[in-house]
């Protein structure tokens, strides 16, 4: 008999409202990743079963879930037997559609706070020519370009917890990837959006959105950096409007 | 919200061509309402895995010329040449557009763009973003939509049906993937960018949505499709499971190997070797591995793609992807061992038959993206032109349509309230009825026949079992029982909707694939082993006709390369 791999699946119910872990067992697979695993499940066990994912390399962001505990995503988990069943449940601060499916909407909206664009208006620059990016220049965006906006900074975030409307880890890493572009035209409109009362200020510093991401953003960085920035931001601001 | 929800231009899918024809007809004109349905967040549609780069002639050692002739010879001479000249004469705008909007291209140290080598490309022409660049150009796109205020999205809902009346497009029923509920959309123009069809076939690069959804819906609308015998397969996945590792890793100097620890190309593209056109070298691997010149293993049979030789350095800095797909998914280290790679299904260069306005013959239905054909790729699209395809015709797509509606009068909407309501018809049987089959099982059927009977090399046999094996599935699926009843994300429920899709994609692939009686780009016969020009100098074009497929010819349009034999 070939060995098997135990999941415990969270499942909810949007018509009974109702949620409860469910076992599976299914035979294992070498290299198997969890994704792999719910699929399994879905195609030969359970079709009810729901679920999102898509590229299943890691890139997409679609099938972030909490695996034993911690968020990550699924298709870049391995199915570690040994460590007895493996327990996969929706992400955490969501609500939840169904199954492992949370709602995300509202979170997505927090990318446009972070003004993610080089410009306002449309610029009409020629296209002859490329405009000169060194790569230091380049470098500074690097890390904080990476975001797949798979939403489990979101997850792991106490703040998110409490107030679903602080712009959040993931968008306020996108405003700073922004800030730091070398083309970047539209830094002050940028600084007044995440210097509102539900943007960077709420950040208490626990860094757990930095622990749980897999594409290590490091959105806390860019959180106390962003800090220290609207702190000047708003200073300047006060004495221009002082001066006037 | 209301029951027919009115807007100017709906587009359906929201990758890179789908949100390019967005920006492109917002700045047309800021008061259009325009929406976009896509059935997944814009972020996580396929676009987002492409890794290796976009192909623009910008260097001072390129060409135009140089650009077009590779993509036609990369075609096998079945590109529509018109198309290929208006696409790399707009290639370098679009390239600079990127940069504009802050898409963050490699650079070289002077911090002018970076170019690296790709198949087929007879100079360096692809710009890239490390090897993450569709996940850059989507984020980037995704991004600049936010700026527009006259672009509203619908997230996760689900095209079903496009509607028509005698004049042309009316609009959209899509279903909102969290209620279950349907919804009409009323439109003066629609644009089709729902990407490719390779989930067809088993073993395949493309992600899970890549259903051809969009294909089916214009075709049932009564538009074309065009060539469909047309799927490229990429040499190089990753064997375990199909994850592409990209050109750019043989564009940056890597080495195929067979068992015998040889760089068996040498017998087959002397001069290319890794750096040959896509059909080619899947064909050699092929070759190879039924030599018994491959690698055994229990998820199938493999050559070596070689990095070893590239060192840590360059690997880390330009091949950041592969190293992580490498370590993550095959525990292996790109720097330390080879990858175990074989070819699977990449591409479908077939797709809805447009014009060069993006138009197909339904009035005010455009597409753009993979899911059309125009054709620029012809029988073998090269590596590295589909990035560019996606921005260059999305535009062309997203400013025409505004053009277009610009002109007309708002449409009445009584119609569409029977289209809704025959449209919830549907689903509700759908969801009530009894029968024997299921969609996985029927699903796992089409993907092993299409592997197996249409893939890299194919025979009037093989084709034959294919198209029937299809035909029994589609009956079966008429009697398909869902075991998810409810409304709330019913994905087994998007599945079958997808799996009826692709059913019929798979069929007009099989009868294109029966009608090409010769060997072209990627359609190998190993009945038909050379090309027939004479014959075959033709487009594939499929149409609904009283519930059947008919198909019929196209000219192929040539302006100044005529065909010649293609070596490399
Ligand atoms: C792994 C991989 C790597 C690649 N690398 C490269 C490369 O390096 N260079 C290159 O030029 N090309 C590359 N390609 C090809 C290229 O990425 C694709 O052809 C291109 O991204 C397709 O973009 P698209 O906008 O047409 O479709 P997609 O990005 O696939 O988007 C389709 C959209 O349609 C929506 N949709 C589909 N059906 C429905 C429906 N029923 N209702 C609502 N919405 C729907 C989806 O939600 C999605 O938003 C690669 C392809 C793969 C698979
Ligand atoms: S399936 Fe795309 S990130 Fe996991």
């Amino acid at each position: 008999m070939a060995k098997k791999v135990s999941l415990k699946i969270r499942r909810y119910n949007p018509e009974t409202q109702k949620s409860h872990l469910e076992e599976f067992e299914i035979p294992e697979k070498k290299g198997m990743t969890v994704l792999d695993a719910v699929n399994h499940i879905k195609d030969t066990q359970d079709s009810t079963l729901a679920h999102r994912w898509s590229c299943r390399m890691g890139i997409c962001g679609s099938c972030g879930t909490i695996i034993n505990g911690k968020p990550a995503l699924m298709c870049q988990t391995f199915c570690e037997t040994d460590k007895g069943s493996i327990t996969v449940e929706p992400l955490r601060n969501f609500p939840v559609i169904k199954d492992l499916i949370v709602d995300t909407d509202n979170a997505m909206e927090h990318f446009r706070t972070a003004m993610p664009y080089t410009d306002i208006i449309n610029r009409h620059a020629s296209l002859d020519k490329e405009m000169i990016q060194t790569p230091e220049q380049r470098k500074k965006i690097e890390q904080s370009s990476q975001c797949i906006k798979c939403m489990l900074c979101y997850s792991a975030c106490p703040v998110v917890g409490h107030n679903p409307n602080f712009i959040g880890p993931a968008a306020a890493a996108l405003a700073y990837r922004y800030l730091e572009d070398s083309h970047d035209e539209i830094p002050n409109e940028r600084m007044d959006s995440l210097t509102q009362k539900n943007g960077v200020w709420q950040c208490s510093f626990i860094g757990e959105c930095s622990v749980v991401c897999p594409k290590k953003v490091d959105p806390a960085i860019a959180l106390q950096r962003l800090k220290t920035m609207g702190v000047l931001h708003v200073t300047k601001a006060l004495l221009t409007k002082r001066k006037k | 919200m209301e029951e027919i929800t009115q807007h100017d231009l709906l587009i359906i899918g929201g990758g890179a061509a789908g949100l390019r024809a967005a920006i492109a007809a917002a700045e047309v004109n800021p008061d259009l309402k325009i929406g976009i349905v896509s059935k997944v967040y814009p972020t996580r549609s396929h676009t987002v895995s492409a890794e290796g780069g976009l192909a623009a002639a910008i260097k001072d050692y390129d060409s135009l010329d140089q650009h077009a002739y590779d993509t036609i010879k990369g075609s096998d001479f079945l590109a529509d040449q018109d198309a290929v000249e208006y696409f790399v004469q707009h290639a370098k705008e679009e390239i600079m557009q990127m940069e504009h909007w802050g898409c963050p291209w490699s650079r070289e140290k002077d911090g002018t763009l970076a170019v690296r080598a790709f198949g087929g490309m007879s100079v360096k022409r692809t710009i890239f973003a490390a090897d993450k660049t569709g996940f850059y150009m989507i984020h980037t796109l995704f991004e600049r939509t936010l700026k527009h205020e006259n672009i509203k999205r619908y997230d996760e809902w689900y095209a079903t049906k496009i509607t028509t009346d005698q004049h042309g497009v009316t609009g959209v029923i899509a279903m909102q993937m969290k209620t279950g509920k349907l919804h009409a959309f009323s439109a003066k123009a629609i644009i089709v960018c729902t990407g490719g069809a390779g989930r067809m076939y088993r073993f395949t690069t493309n992600g899970g949505i890549k259903t051809g959804d969009g294909m089916y819906l214009a075709y049932v609308a009564g538009a074309s499709l065009k060539d469909m015998e047309f799927i490229q397969f990429h040499p190089t996945a990753l064997a375990r499971n199909g994850v592409l590792i990209t050109e750019a890793a043989r564009g940056e100097g890597g080495y195929l190997i067979n068992k015998d620890g040889e760089r068996f190309l040498k017998n087959y593209l002397p001069e290319k070797m890794e750096l040959g056109p896509r059909d080619m070298i899947s064909r050699a691997i092929m070759s190879e591995i039924r030599a018994g010149r491959g690698f055994k293993s229990p998820y199938g049979n493999y050559i070596h793609l070689d990095l070893r030789h590239l060192g840590d350095q360059l690997i880390k800095e330009k091949l950041p992807l592969v190293r992580e797909i490498a370590m993550e998914f095959a525990g292996i280290d790109p720097a330390k061992e080879p990858i175990p790679v074989t070819p699977a299904q990449h591409y479908t260069m077939g797709g809805i038959d447009v014009n060069l306005d993006m138009e197909t013959s339904v009035p005010g239905l455009y597409a753009a993206g993979e899911t059309n054909c125009i054709s620029i790729n012809g029988a073998n699209r090269l590596g590295s032109n589909s990035l560019t395809d996606c921005l260059v015709f999305g535009k062309v797509a997203g400013e025409k349509a505004a053009q277009e509606i610009s002109k007309k009068t708002s449409k009445t909407t009584a119609q569409m309230k029977t289209a809704l309501e025959d449209e919830e018809k549907n689903i509700a049987r759908l969801l009530e009825q009894k029968g024997s089959e299921s969609v996985p099982a029927i699903r796992m059927t089409m993907e092993e026949t299409m592997d197996q009977n249409a893939g890299i090399y194919r025979d009037q046999k093989a084709l034959e079992d294919g198209l029937n094996t299809l035909l029994e599935l589609q009956q079966k699926l008429q009697h398909v029982q869902l075991k998810d009843k409810s409304k709330i994300f019913n994905t087994e429920l998007i599945n079958c909707l997808e799996l009826k899709s692709m059913l019929t994609l798979g069929e007009a692939t099989i009868r294109c694939a029966m009608a090409r009686k010769e060997s072209r780009g990627s359609h190998t016969r190993s009945d038909f082993p050379d090309r027939d020009d004479k014959n075959f100098m033709i487009h594939h074009v499929v149409t609904k006709k009283d519930n059947a497929m008919s198909l019929t010819n196209a000219p192929v349009t040539i302006t100044r390369w005529q065909p010649e034999v293609r070596k490399y």
